[in-house]
């Protein structure tokens, strides 16, 4: 059987889970691979949920939000991309591909984007294969 | 009551400095107050007891344990249950037991790479045999036995069912003396604090931290031995990582009063799950907040690239109750 990897995405509501609507109401096609939840802003996006998706198993983990100058609160954005960028470096040093966490700014008018992008790190991740941390067990 | 009836304390240290053992002795006076109301059944850094003392002690007769240091070899879980069934009350005391502490940092590494540089590829070692620590080995017809050493660090709560918490490296006195008053209520009325509390501030150290804080945003990190930074302004604004933001308040600041950043000895606040995500977050929000709608990869990768060790420096004492409490064995990266 054929590796199919677990995405955790989040979505901010204003940008990127409106970019997913469209995708979907525009009939695009992207793997199923992605569960999506919708926050109301990047900036609320604690790294705990992101260590914690990947405690539990997710094999990749997905963040989308506004352009750079588009939050609906101001700096949310910028304040998730310089998270991300630091919780890369700690996955590399837990030894865990920090491939497997992207983020995206992808606009509510991005459907197509959204569904490239989602394409993209799923082939990514089915190269990349399952989380080391699924191999052992995980907890919680 | 007190007299009368005498509380019985035991006292343990496992994967610890000792520090904590120390930190007991730095109540003064009030030591007098504990032997006033408790006897000490057992206490390997001061008295002479031996385990067999402790397993001829009838079970849940100790009125209170209080246990230092994390659980690194299996003698230390052997005495943890040991003394947990013999205990009415556990209590984890110090950052050690509590997160795991400094000893759980060597959970970047498993047995086999520890034993490797301790015991092999350190310049100064001369083992031509390549001989490490076994758990059985014979030595003249007689078979000698050395506890094993787990492949990874664990807080004492993974052991075993905990009661209360004294956090910090090591805890502060006025905390002590409240797990004092706590264990003379105890003795006098027989009355607990709910079980799980934490002997500590409900609040991060910003709360209590005396310096003038204005709006925090930073562009540069800068390092203790890089300048001298004044002692009024708060120490994150100034450049330095303080991990006060995201860290149990308790400990009165002492760093801070010495002009030192918070390293986080007192763990996350009841609110938070993973420390070292809790202070990522925190510094990563603060970092240079200007221009930032026109901040190129680079620039961004150039201010990310000055925190050098975000593991080291966000689980300094918590990375073996973290999320993800060690460095995968199968490393994808190095």
């Amino acid at each position: 059987m054929s590796f199919e990897p677990k995405i955790i995405g989040f979505a901010c509501n204003w940008c990127t889970y409106a970019g997913a609507d469209l995708a979907g109401t525009s009939r695009l096609k992207y793997p199923p691979n992605i569960r999506l939840i919708r926050v109301m802003c990047t900036g609320r996006i604690d790294p705990e949920f992101i260590l914690a998706a990947f405690a539990r198993g997710a094999d990749g983990v997905f963040i989308g939000g506004c352009h750079p100058g588009d939050c609906h609160y101001m700096a949310g954005n910028y304040k998730a991309k310089r998270r991300v960028e630091l919780l890369k470096r700690l996955l590399a040093q837990l030894g865990i591909s920090p491939e497997r966490l992207r983020m995206e700014f992808i606009s509510a008018a991005e459907g197509a984007k959204f569904a490239e992008v989602i394409t993209e790190f799923t082939e990514k991740l089915k190269e990349l294969g399952p989380s080391p941390l699924k191999a052992e067990g995980g907890k919680e | 009551m007190a007299g009368e009836k005498k509380v019985k304390l035991a006292f343990y240290w496992a994967a610890t400095c000792g520090g904590c053992d120390v930190a007991t002795l730095d109540i003064e006076e009030r030591i007098l107050d504990v032997a006033a109301i408790a006897d000490i059944v057992f206490w390997p850094v001061a008295m002479d007891f031996k385990y067999e003392d402790v397993e001829k002690l009838e079970d849940g007769s100790v009125d209170v344990c209080i246990f230092n240091g994390a659980v690194r070899l299996s003698e230390h879980e052997e005495v943890a249950k040991l003394l947990r069934r013999k205990s009415k009350v556990m209590v984890a005391f110090g950052s050690c037991a509590c997160f795991g502490g400094i000893p759980g940092l060597a959970n970047v590494a498993d047995k086999e790479q520890i034993f490797n540089i301790a015991y092999k590829e350190t310049v100064s070692t001369e083992n031509p045999e390549g001989v490490t620590p076994q758990t059985e080995s014979e030595v003249d017809g007689k078979k000698l036995t050395l506890p094993a050493f787990f492949d990874e660090v664990f807080p004492l709560d993974r052991v075993v069912d905990v009661d209360y918490y004294v956090p910090g490296c090591p805890p502060a006195v006025e905390r002590i003396n409240d797990l004092v008053g706590i264990v003379a209520k105890y003795a006098e009325t027989g009355e607990l604090p709910p079980k799980g509390t934490v002997i500590a501030s409900e609040k991060t150290l910003c709360d209590e931290c005396p310096r003038k804080r204005e709006e925090k945003r930073i562009k540069e990190i800068r390092r203790p031995q890089d300048f001298m930074p004044d002692l009024e302004t708060c120490l994150l604004e100034q450049g330095l990582i303080c991990l006060g933001p995201a860290t149990r308040g308790g400990c009165g600041a002492r760093c801070i009063k010495a002009n030192m950043p918070c390293r986080g000895c007192y763990g996350p606040t009841a609110a938070v799950r993973d420390h070292g995500a809790s202070a990522l977050s925190a510094i990563a929000s603060v970092l240079g907040l200007d221009e930032e709608a026109e901040m190129t990869e680079e620039q961004l990768t150039a201010l990310i690239d000055q925190i050098k060790d975000p593991l080291g420096t966000f689980y300094r004492f918590t990375l073996p109750s973290a999320l993800i409490n060690k460095v995968v064995r199968k490393k994808e990266v190095e």
